[in-house]
């Protein structure tokens, strides 16, 4: 009987996921044993052109990580949609967006002007920006079209799971991907880990009093962190508490607080309007005056309390800013 | 009880009503009937002129029957006033009454608008809301909690007083405590009221002798509530008594420690008197104070001050050992199901307004203690005396200060007119003083009250109307201290200058200066002024908008004491009606947390202002003690997790309802 084929792909995203699979190590071995991996253009020579060959639902799953932000992505979330029985987003980009949805706070022209032209590090007088399209003794070549919104893989195709995180832990990848083997899949739409906030399998939430009544934020470099205090505890902005577990609280566990990658647990329709309102809650100040004093600690709340889920979130876009596909 | 099984379809009743013209006449009840008709899951929709009728409650009841509806969507009048109706009309013909929803389109839309059309958009879009919503809804129960009998009354004043007579009368436990040495109030330092002339002790002794000796009240004066928990029908309150340095259960109030006191003749401010008197530091505030027990002040005993006393008063109380120098401070809890709020009012301090000279010129008084100068019980035996030794030939009185005033307090005091009127009777009868009123209007309301005003009016004194505009000393007069007081007649259209030898000021009433602090402390609510707001000014007078919780007497607002003893009937009944039904029913909108989604983080803890969230340290998750949530959500909106749930207002519901409000109407 030939093993069952999947595939991995990588759009709007940094190469950590990846890395992630890579992170398997010698585990990788029991999956390529009973998988085979029939499109990985990180890692493997298999050609678009092959894989559009082969009959649809030929592979049993793909793993696609990274936003959806130009064409090129959108076709390939497409194609790879046809092909696969499972599409599973994998990492937080794919979930929810990630990183680079936050670029949705601007307007693609503001961010082509910086890239190409701004940028401390951008020396180019001549304005020059990429095209569509470029023609040169009688060939043409084209490139792919940035689109207005950065989108989560659901956005755009249908999904069957979705393994978080910034990049997922070995240890969900592994549990993912011996379930889908074994057939013993959980409901479609399902996220492959834990609905419960990190808090319960974090080591200081003992160590976290009851009534926090936070009197000023301070950042994790502004101030020597305590090894085992809770973060919340030291006045620094812990996503833990608004966000699933599955990670095994590795974070904390290095001395950092969660920044909230694995997205809110199933109830939540938006993580970050949760945080804030639980973080806001519990400001210890009651005068506005000193209530904007207090949050003066948090620079950047949409970077802060949306870093990987503004595509998904209720918010989703800057205000004003066009939600079509920019064609 | 009828619950719809899981996949049977939703079959929605809808049902607008006209209320005569207040909605009818800016929504288009048809049209909006017209199209929640079209709406999904909707089988019946209706338009009538009255839905709370007993047609229109029994014409929903006919459909459930008819038409197997099991929800209901009533878009009417608000919540507060019909939701249980509909609710039990409901439950009646068999559906959980949770099963039904209100729409308010009429404080919500037709009352606050002008254009018809846009209301009608709002109506249909507040409708499909709820239609949208109704199909999530789940069948809840109400539970049913235990009242505890026992009444805590806030105030010894004529309304605390009396509120809790009636109900020790009845057999009810009753905690009086006051702030000050003895019950009374302001009433207590009263002469004579309006408009009978009656003696105020005279009605009000017997009443605070009965309270002192009735073997159902506890009395605690001399004490404050400290801190309120709990919610109706289980307040748990504890009450700080101050020391009095004498054992309330030793005394026999024969005051002989006070005769024996170092001090040979009372050399101290006397405050039951306000200043116009002085009395030791151990004193009975009053002859007929209850409780009849003697006090010191710390402020100004030798020995509470520095240990070295001759200490004649303990030796003069001998074997009675009523003394207590050590006496602490003490904190005693009390569990009651209901608790009545008479905390009264403080007097218009007349310094405020500068122009009337008062703590400048001696001579001019306010009428409270001009209530003392003519009291048999007062520092002066009731003789009307002023401070130069001389009595007054002709006085002034000068109504509405700090009443009626923009610079002071808006409000008009209400008894003021009739207690000035008193006073000026009172005065001339003792003195044959020549009176003078100064009055913006007369306002006498009431029984017996424009009467009475007619009787004095035609006893001779003069009446002028007029707001006087300063005080001063008459430039031709040298020692005796006679005053000016400059009015313009507006009658006649003339300024007076009148020389009088005494004024008096109609001072007005206004809140405590700490009613802030016992406003939070009851979890009730102010008017801007700072008087206690009551639920509802016509049909919930006496009650606050905490459950259990009423008022009585003059922290609601200024009134006599015909209405303050009304009005402490009035809240005793109130707490009858929870003590005897024996249990109150509870609203099932609480919330609850979902234990296996719970990560332990306690943010919702410290954020639950009825303190019914806990930790369970075996299984370090949230727990939330239904009889104590009061269904206000905060916690649901705070957990970061999105573990807790509210009954009613399931996030599922609350989005629901949020896409219909929101979908685009056809008009």
């Amino acid at each position: 009987m030939p093993k069952p084929k999947i595939g991995i792909y990588w759009c709007a995203s940094c190469g950590g996921c990846e890395e992630a699979v890579v992170d398997l190590a010698e585990d990788i071995l029991g999956v390529v044993e009973k998988v085979d991996i029939m499109f990985w253009p990180c890692a493997m020579d298999f050609k678009k052109a092959d894989v559009e060959a082969m009959p649809d639902k030929s592979l049993v799953a793909t793993l696609l990580n990274g936003a959806i932000r130009s064409s090129e992505q959108e076709e390939m979330a497409h194609m790879l949609r046809r092909k696969s029985k499972y599409m599973i987003a994998y990492g937080s980009c794919a979930c929810t967006g990630g990183i680079p949805a936050l670029a949705n706070q601007f307007p693609r022209e503001q961010i082509l002007r910086y890239v190409y032209e701004e940028s401390p590090t951008t020396v180019n007088e001549a304005k020059t920006r990429p095209q569509l399209k470029f023609a040169e003794a009688g060939r043409e070549v084209t490139l792919p079209e940035l689109r207005n919104v950065v989108r989560s893989l659901d956005q755009v195709v249908d999904v069957d799971y979705y393994i978080p995180g910034c990049p997922p832990t070995p240890k969900i990848t592994k549990a993912a991907i011996g379930a889908l083997l074994e057939g013993r899949m959980p409901p479609k739409g399902s996220v492959l880990s834990p609905d419960v906030a990190l808090c319960e399998e974090c080591s200081r939430r003992d160590s976290k009093p009851t009534n926090v009544a936070f009197t000023e934020f301070k950042r994790t470099h502004q101030k020597h962190l305590d090894p085992q205090l809770c973060f919340l505890a030291q006045g620094v902005i812990c996503m833990g508490a608004a966000t699933r577990q599955g990670c095994g609280a590795q974070c904390p566990s290095g001395n950092m607080p969660c920044t909230g990658c694995f997205g809110g647990t199933d109830r939540v329709k938006d993580q970050g309007a949760k945080a804030l309102s639980s973080f806001c809650a519990n400001i210890a100040a009651k005068e506005a005056d000193e209530i904007d004093q207090t949050l003066k600690g948090i620079p950047d709340p949409v970077g802060t309390f949306y870093r990987y889920g503004l595509a998904k979130s209720l918010l989703r876009r800057k205000a004003g800013l066009p939600m079509s596909n920019g064609k | 009880m009828y619950i719809p099984k899981k996949h049977e379809p939703v079959r929605i009743g809808f049902y607008i009503c006209h209320c005569g013209v207040n909605i009818a006449s800016m929504v288009d009840v048809k049209e909006v009937a017209k199209y929640v008709g079209t709406l999904p899951n909707v089988v019946v929709s209706r338009d009538y002129k009255y839905m709370c009728s007993d047609p229109g409650q029994e014409m929903i009841q006919q459909d459930i029957i008819e038409n197997r509806l099991n929800r209901v969507v009533v878009a009417a009048c608000s919540p507060m006033l019909h939701e249980q109706t509909f609710r039990k009309a409901t439950e009646k013909a068999g559906i959980n009454p949770f099963f039904f929803q209100m729409v308010n389109i009429r404080e919500h839309d037709a009352w606050v608008h002008t254009d018809r059309l846009e209301a009608t958009r709002k109506a249909m879009a507040l409708a499909r809301a709820a239609i949208q919503r109704v199909p999530l809804h789940k069948p809840l129960e109400v539970k049913k909690v235990a009242v505890h009998p026992n009444v805590l009354i806030v105030g010894g004043g004529i309304a605390g007083i009396h509120a809790a007579l009636v109900l020790a009368n009845a057999g009810k436990r009753v905690y009086l405590v006051e702030r000050d040495p003895t019950i009374g109030g302001h009433m207590a330092k009263f002469d004579k009221t309006f408009p009978t002339l009656d003696c105020a002790m005279c009605v009000l002794s017997p009443k605070m002798a009965a309270v002192g000796s009735h073997p159902n009240i506890t009395l605690w004066t001399y004490s404050e509530v400290a801190k309120v928990d709990g919610y109706v029908g289980n307040y748990k309150v504890v009450v700080r008594r101050k020391p009095r340095y004498v054992l309330e259960d030793l005394c026999t109030g024969c005051q002989e420690c006070v005769e024996a006191c170092v001090y040979k003749e009372p050399k101290f401010r006397d405050e039951f008197n306000l200043g116009l008197g002085k009395r030791k530091p151990i004193r009975l505030p009053f002859p007929q104070a209850i409780p009849p027990v003697t006090l010191i002040d710390p402020e100004t005993c030798i020995e509470l001050k520095s240990g070295k006393c001759k200490k004649t008063c303990l030796e003069a109380c001998g074997d009675r050992k009523a003394i207590d120098f050590k006496q602490q401070e003490e904190l005693r809890e009390i569990l009651v199901g209901t608790i009545i709020v008479a905390t009264g009012y403080q007097i218009f301090d007349a310094k405020r307004t500068p122009y009337y000279g008062y703590g400048v010129y001696p001579n001019v008084y306010n009428a409270l203690e001009v209530e003392r100068l003519i009291n048999a019980s007062g520092p002066t035996n009731g003789e009307l005396v002023m401070r130069n030794g001389q009595v007054p030939k002709k006085v002034a009185v000068i109504h509405c200060v700090g009443s009626r005033d923009e610079n002071t307090n808006r409000w008009c005091s209400r008894v003021c007119c009739l207690y000035s009127l008193k006073l000026a009777h009172l005065i001339h009868e003792r003195t044959n003083a020549e009176i003078v009123n100064f009055y913006i209007d007369m306002r006498t309301p009431g029984k017996g009250m424009e009467e009475f005003y007619n009787r004095l009016s035609e006893e001779g004194m003069m009446l002028v109307r007029g707001k006087v505009a300063d005080v001063y000393p008459d430039p031709t007069d040298g020692t005796t201290g006679r005053l000016i007081v400059q009015a313009e007649d507006t009658l006649m259209s003339r300024i007076l200058k009148i020389p009088v030898d005494m004024v008096v000021l109609s001072v007005g009433l206004e809140p405590h200066p700490d009613s802030d602090k016992i406003r939070r402390l009851f979890n009730m609510s102010c008017s801007s002024e700072g008087w206690f707001l009551e639920r509802h000014p016509k049909l919930a007078p006496v009650s606050t908008f905490t459950d259990g919780i009423f008022l009585a007497g003059c922290c609601q607002g200024p009134k006599d004491i015909p209405d303050s003893v009304a009005q402490a009937g009035a809240a005793a009944a109130e707490c009858f009606s929870l003590i005897d039904k024996g249990h109150i029913e509870q609203e099932p909108n609480t919330a609850f947390v979902v234990e296996k989604e719970c990560s332990g983080c306690k943010s919702c803890i410290p954020l639950c202002p009825y303190t019914a969230i806990s930790l369970l340290e075996d299984k370090k998750k949230a727990y939330i003690n239904e009889a104590l949530c009061k269904g206000c959500g905060t916690c649901v909106a705070s957990c970061p997790s999105g573990s807790i749930v509210q009954n009613l207002f399931e996030d599922a519901e609350v989005f629901s309802e949020i896409e219909g409000l929101l979908a685009p109407v056809p008009v």
